[in-house]
């Protein structure tokens, strides 16, 4: 049997969560179809037919899925699924909403978040925040999976597999997109990022973290991440919220700035390669796993910081 | 319209838990439980829906053991009407729990359904849009907003690349990210309230549903432990060392 690879897109481009996600697929060891369901999207399918590995492409193009909306996607889904025994997707928010809509019009328990493939039915997860890990054997007739992209390196290119139009399955009706506010930025996406800076309730203001945290996270060509606390004080906005609820990232770098280090921010960058911490309580959780501990004022330090690296 | 709010008791978020050192699963003995936080914002939502005069009934269902009791007489005295167990011991899978709260909906006909985005234990995320998917209603997952007309619902999401507001006819699922609300703390007199408020105890059988497990766990171990690395002295120290030891710049 083969696996179905969901892509994540926003209809002109195809996100590195994609070929993260067909890392994951590839490891459970069938073939892997790849669909593209958007609205005007061939461009998208053509970057996922170059994947090596991927032996097929299908776009499933049509209005009702220009937003991703879990209905009309779980919908085409389902109408698919009689073909595949194994149906993969990035822990994005459009599958993260949407493939477990699928799991249940399928009568199968998803598996969320794996961040290890054991076998064709056998993964890892993490509990609590990430605090335990544990190892799971789906035992439904179907495989259903959510895949934390942070836990895999992204596939390589070279393939050129064909591209294959399906029909959607058409709008259930309850439910209708209403607008978006899409942050805009030229920035690298925090979970594709090499190096995050990532700021906490230490900035003390908006004004003060883009002061203080953004030209140090230019200077390094940065995303730029926070912690709750200072998504919900307003000085970040929430998409650049790190941890158990918000993204989960592991870059080459993460640079923490005035984050205390609760284990719910823990759980979203403890995976990082290198983790610096600026925090100026030395008894801060945060340098249990810091590789660098600078022990100090940030806003002291921070210009210093982007100083030393201009 | 009434509004259902499911529940969990899970480990109180504060608490840091530890792995069965034989690989069994974690160590729950002795450990403080609380409401799962993303349903302490679910019953905040729905009860101020119903003092904006938009909802006329707010009642818990939690999935659980006896003591479950407890989360629900929480949100009871937070100020929701009325309280259903659905006593259940042992692991109760987002599938199974759906299920149960299907034949809930069911019997209850609620024009709103406010779950948690997820629970902070299994850290599934998937409960709600399970049972939006065996109603066939709409579903607004990681609401950080939720206005409610006459015919239908619109609920801002909290998205990878930012925010999404989609419009959901009624009966309609929600489920909550942080940023909807901050929740009341229960005052003393209404805990004292909530004691006497009608909490009906029922079986998954009563329901019809099987909760027999579909993952199996074969093991549950420590995560990869990451020691303290070294402190460095200055700025400048910093970025030598990111460049020359770490190679990461
Ligand atoms: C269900 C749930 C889910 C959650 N999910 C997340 C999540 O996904 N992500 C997340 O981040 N949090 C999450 N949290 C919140 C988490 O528990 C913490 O409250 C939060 O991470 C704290 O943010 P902080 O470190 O910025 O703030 P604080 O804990 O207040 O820490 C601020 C730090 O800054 C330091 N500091 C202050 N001034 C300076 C200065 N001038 N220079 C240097 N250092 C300074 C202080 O010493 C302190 O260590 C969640 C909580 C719950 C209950
Ligand atoms: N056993 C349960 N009893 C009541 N509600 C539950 C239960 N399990 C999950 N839920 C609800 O579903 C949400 C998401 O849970 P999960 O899919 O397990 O992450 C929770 O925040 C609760 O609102």
């Amino acid at each position: 049997m083969t696996t179905l690879l969901l892509a994540e897109h926003d209809n002109a481009t195809l996100k590195d969560a994609t070929a993260k996600s067909l890392s994951a697929a590839l490891q459970m060891g069938e073939p892997v179809h790849v669909l593209v369901a958007g609205s005007g999207a061939s461009a998208v399918a053509a970057e996922a037919a170059r994947f090596a590995g991927v032996d097929k492409v299908l776009v499933a193009d049509d209005a009702s899925l220009a937003h991703q909306m879990a209905e009309p996607l779980a919908a085409l889904i389902v109408a698919l699924a009689p073909a595949y025994r194994a149906i993969v997707a990035p822990a994005t928010t459009t599958f993260k909403n949407a493939l477990p809509r699928v799991a249940a019009l399928l009568d199968v328990m998803q598996v969320s978040d794996v961040t290890a493939v054991v076998g064709p039915a056998s993964f890892e997860r993490p509990i609590y925040a990430g605090n335990a890990i544990q190892t799971v054997e789906a035992t439904d007739p179907k495989v259903v999976v959510t895949v934390r992209t942070a836990a895999f390196k992204a596939a390589e290119a070279g393939g050129s597999a064909p591209v294959e139009t399906v029909s959607a399955a058409g709008d259930p009706g309850v439910s209708s997109f209403v607008g978006e506010a899409i942050s805009e930025s030229d920035r690298p996406e925090l979970t594709s990022a090499k190096i995050i800076v990532s700021g906490g309730r230490a900035l003390g203001s908006a004004e003060k973290f883009q002061e203080v945290v953004i030209p140090l996270a230019d200077a390094l060509g940065a995303a730029v991440g926070a912690s709750r606390a200072a998504v919900d004080a307003g000085y970040a906005p929430n998409d650049w919220q790190v941890g158990q609820t918000g993204k989960v990232v592991a870059p080459d770098l993460y640079i923490a700035l005035g984050i205390s280090g609760a284990i719910q921010h823990l759980a979203g960058m403890k995976d990082s390669k290198v983790i610096v911490a600026v925090n100026k309580d030395e008894e801060a959780p945060i340098f249990q796993v810091a590789d660098y501990g600078l022990v100090g004022d940030l806003f002291d330090v921070v210009p210093e910081l982007t100083k030393a690296l201009g | 319209m009434k509004i259902l709010v499911p529940v969990k008791r899970v480990v109180d978020y504060n608490v840091k838990i530890r792995v069965k050192a034989d690989g069994t699963g974690v160590d729950l003995a002795n450990v403080k439980m609380s409401m799962n936080p993303f349903d302490e914002i679910a019953v905040e939502e729905a009860l101020r829906l119903k003092e904006a005069g938009k909802a006329t009934e707010v009642v818990v269902v939690s999935i659980g053991p006896a003591q479950a009791q407890e989360t629900i007489r929480t949100a009871l005295a937070m100020g929701a009407d009325r309280g259903i167990l659905v006593q259940v011991d042992g692991i109760v899978e987002p599938l199974a729990v759906a299920k149960i709260l299907k034949a809930v909906a069911a019997e209850e006909a609620p024009g709103l359904v406010i779950l948690g985005k997820q629970a902070i234990d299994d850290d599934c995320n998937q409960t709600g849009q399970m049972l939006a998917a065996l109603t066939g209603w709409g579903q607004g997952t990681f609401a950080s907003k939720v206005e409610l007309d006459g015919e239908a619902v619109n609920v801002t999401r909290e998205v990878d690349g930012g925010l999404q507001t989609v419009r959901l006819t009624l009966p309609a699922i929600v489920t909550t990210d942080l940023r909807l609300n901050e929740p009341r703390y229960a005052s003393l007199p209404n805990i004292m309230k909530a004691k006497k408020k009608p909490l009906e105890t029922k079986s998954a059988a009563d329901y019809g549903v099987d909760t027999a497990p579909r993952l199996k766990v074969v093991k549950t171990a420590e995560p990869k432990g990451r020691v303290a690395g070294v402190r460095v002295a200055s700025a400048t120290d910093l970025v030598m060392k990111l460049k020359t030891e770490a190679g990461v710049l």
